[in-house]
């Protein structure tokens, strides 16, 4: 038994934001009550005393790269720092190799978790077969095994004929489909954003536009299907207006927004390859609708795109290095400065978007009461620290944070009633 | 007189290198990217150790490399031209990218400076056999070169290899980034024949999205008040370009007569024929919007001179008769290019150990390895 005594409590779902013990038993929550009200002798204590208690943070979407690029990350390494990053779940995407398009891979997966995980891992299966955007994947025999929902992230599903038909059928499975929104003819060769900082560095630059368009042609398509629709890492001004769009016609239409494009924008882009990720970073004024957007509810989640590469691929010229940063251990913090402490939105808010929003878009529940899973995220909102990257668990370095200095970040994570990480 | 001053010596331990990390609302760190704070060469001069950008540079700065030149352009009339101030020293000429006008200037510069050069040529080099950039200059390196001067098809490759490299790298071309000894070489031979670079008209046609000596051009000339008209195809002249130099005007235009109104400068860039499928737009309708020939070159200034960085494609871009015409300075480029990139070898080379006279005043043997060591030991010192 492990009681959390003295913190405040702030739990999306029912609305709370109160001083309140919690009591774990076993893998459950046994009683949430006012400090001092619970007695539980020989209990295990976690003093909270000036920290936030929330249900645990889940993350959409991240790459544990295992099986096949483990010298990059391992679902050890990499669930690793999630638990230092407060995370308590994190959806894998299957651009692994073999790419997760089938039952076995999924349940590999699943396996190596459950024996070397330190959170939960919700695996997410390719949309079509190893994810070529040919032919449609073994969906349903996934979904027995265990994915939460299907995508072809690293890319977008390729046809609008073949994503009408992924949608058709995750629709009657009723598994949402994450879409990696490009119109990849918009981006060839390209490896930032298109504009003035593109323009001067003379790096190919994508086009905004690659994104919304992508966008719209799914929009329409979860229209046509009713399928949930969930835009992954979206990052312009103009994909949140069709979402907004989507959610204004009653469409299951939602998305994600992660901590680098709501931090970071082009004019932030040196040769620096830790500076390169796909969606690239985008215009001051993306960065300005996603903010607005993260405040009015257009987003539903925050998420990682946690994304290690180790240093043979990444540390090399602009052009070669492959897209993507880390994203886990960073997480909490940069939404705390960006978000909360400037003012942008609330602090409900934000543990909204890391955890009943990511919930809602999975079809799940997160709440902090009696007879619930003991998933707990315990953060600091004062707490200084410096991230240095060397010091990180990923197997990877590949962080434009490296250095960064913060202020409050994760304290505790709590995994069916076991502290995985405790600072 | 040497004035030392703080410098910072990049050993092979990138650790020591800041990191460029800009985020919202602070600064982490002072970008290291461009610069790299270096030495003062007597009265000013130039703060950097490599020559990556002229983005970076000041007029001042801009104005020293050129008159540093000067010299160096009397040497080409000289009947015996070799002289002996780096003699001893090795240039490294790294080209992973085709090129053999730059790569026979920056050769021709070190010969006759005296220095020795080694050169890699993409064709012959390990990287066919997939040796990363980074392994084929530290391999390089480790032959004890004194520069490293590269051209790479990956925009900041320079950049890249400097934080590197614990040698003086000189940009020599990086993708579509810059081409910093060509901007150089080109306000030299404007400068020569106008007797100013100062506040003129300038026009430069063709590709310019993806033209490096374009970008050069702009953040050299654009620090004497220079005024840049822009013209080629749209999708080649896009509107960001205006403001790729703040401070600087900048216009784009899409018809080639109202481009040339008035120009004191036309600098043509090739256009590289390999790009004319895409954006598709066939070399007859290129030649029918953009071709220079005389009538057009009739709009411009009654004294504008046509500059080419080269290879010339004659009769798409240019016509042979404005090529070889009196306002056609292409081969007093070339012949200049020589002379820049003299002044900047002994810049980076020379001016690492030793302040002093330039080559053509005062050609005499390299500075003893006693000397140049103890510059940097006094530098490290002071960081």
């Amino acid at each position: 038994m492990l009681v959390i005594k003295n913190g405040r409590v702030i739990d999306p779902a029912s609305k709370t934001d109160a001083a309140l013990d919690v009591l774990v038993d076993g893998e459950k929550i046994k009683e949430v009550a006012p400090p001092g009200k619970i007695a539980a002798a020989g209990a295990e204590v976690f003093d909270a005393q000036g920290l936030i208690v929330a249900p645990g943070f889940i993350d959409l979407h991240a790459h544990l790269r295992e099986p096949g690029q483990e010298s990059s990350e391992t679902i050890e390494t990499g669930t690793r720092a999630a638990a230092r990053g407060g995370f308590t779940a994190v959806c894998c995407m299957p651009n692994t190799k073999p790419v997760n398009d089938n039952a076995s891979v999924t349940r590999f997966i699943l396996d190596r978790a459950q024996a070397t995980g330190s959170v939960r891992v919700w695996p997410i299966g390719a949309a079509s077969m190893g994810s070529k955007g040919e032919a449609i994947s073994e969906i349903a025999g996934m979904k027995d095994a265990g994915v939460v929902a299907v995508s072809d992230d690293g890319k977008p599903i390729a046809t609008a004929k073949l994503a009408r038909q992924v949608m058709d059928y995750c629709r009657s499975l009723d598994l949402p489909v994450m879409e990696h929104a490009e119109d990849v003819s918009l981006a060839t060769g390209a490896v930032m954003r298109e504009g003035v900082t593109s323009t001067r560095l003379g790096l190919r630059g994508m086009p905004a536009a690659a994104e919304a368009v992508c966008v719209a042609r799914d929009v329409q398509l979860a229209e046509l299907t009713g399928a949930r629709l969930h835009i992954a890492h979206l990052s312009t001004k103009a994909s949140l207006e069709q979402v907004r769009w989507a959610k204004s016609q009653g469409l299951r239409v939602s998305c994600e927004v992660t901590p680098h494009h709501f931090t970071l924008i082009d004019e932030d882009v040196t040769y620096d390859s830790r500076f390169k990720m796909n969606p690239p970073l985008a215009a001051r004024e993306d960065r300005t609708a996603l903010l607005e957007g993260l405040a009015d509810g257009t987003v539903d989640a925050i998420a990682t795109d946690h994304a290690p590469h180790q240093a043979a691929l990444k540390d090399v010229e602009f052009d070669r290095a492959p897209f993507g940063i880390l994203g886990f251990e960073t997480a909490l913090a940069l939404a705390l400065e960006q978000l909360v402490d400037l003012g942008r939105i609330s602090l409900m808010r934000m543990v909204e978007l890391f955890t009943t929003g990511p919930a809602q878009v999975l079809g799940m529940e997160r709440k902090v009461a009696a007879g619930r899973p003991a998933d707990l995220t315990v953060f600091s909102m004062d707490r200084t620290w410096t991230y240095n990257v060397e010091d990180s668990s990923s197997k990877s370095r590949n962080s434009p944070f490296d250095g960064k200095k913060f202020k409050g970040g994760p304290m505790a994570t709590i995994v069916a009633g076991r502290m995985v990480h405790k600072n | 007189m040497a004035v030392s001053t703080k410098v910072i010596v990049r050993g092979g331990e990138n650790k020591q290198i800041p990191r460029a990390c800009r985020l919202r609302g602070f600064r982490m760190t002072s970008c290291a990217i461009f610069l790299q704070p270096a030495k003062i060469w007597r009265t000013l001069t130039y703060r950097f150790r490599d020559l990556l950008a002229l983005e970076p540079l000041t007029a001042d700065e801009l104005r020293f490399l050129l008159d540093r030149s000067k010299p160096s352009q009397e040497i080409q009339k000289h009947p015996l031209k070799k002289l002996a101030t780096l003699r001893g020293k090795t240039v490294a000429l790294a080209f992973f990218e085709n090129s053999t006008r730059t790569r026979i200037s920056f050769g021709t510069a070190a010969a006759r400076l005296g220095a020795d050069t080694m050169n890699l040529q993409a064709e012959a080099s390990s990287i066919k056999k997939g040796e990363t950039l980074l392994d084929t200059a530290f391999n390089l390196n480790a032959m004890k070169p004194d520069c490293f001067v590269m051209r790479h098809s990956a925009s900041g490759a320079a950049d890249y290899v400097a934080r590197h490299l614990d040698i003086p790298v000189v940009n020599a071309g990086d993708g579509t980034h810059e081409h910093p000894s060509q901007g150089l070489l080109d306000a030299l031979t404007i400068r020569d024949r106008l007797g100013t670079m100062e506040n003129l008209n300038v026009t430069i046609l063709g590709d310019i999205l993806h033209s490096r000596v374009a970008r050069s051009n702009i953040h050299l000339l654009g620090k004497f008040g220079c005024r840049f008209t822009l013209c080629g195809p749209s999708i080649w002249v896009p509107r960001e370009l205006e403001k790729i130099a703040p401070g600087v005007p900048i216009r784009c235009v899409y018809k080639m007569e109202e481009a040339l109104e008035d120009a004191h400068v036309i600098i043509m860039l090739r256009v590289q024929t390999e790009r004319l499928n895409d954006p598709p737009l066939s070399a007859n309708d290129y030649i029918l919007l953009y071709q220079l020939n005389a009538k057009r070159l009739r709009r411009a200034h009654r004294n504008a001179i046509v500059l080419h960085p080269g290879p010339i494609n004659r009769g798409i871009e240019i016509t042979p008769d404005v090529a070889d015409g009196p306002q056609s300075c292409v081969l007093d480029q070339v012949t200049n290019g020589v002379a820049v990139r003299m002044a900047i070898l002994y810049l980076v080379i020379a001016g690492a150990s030793e302040s002093g006279a330039h080559p053509a005043l005062e050609a005499r043997a390299a500075p003893s390895e006693e000397s140049s060591k103890k510059t940097k030991e006094s530098a490290n010192a002071g960081d």
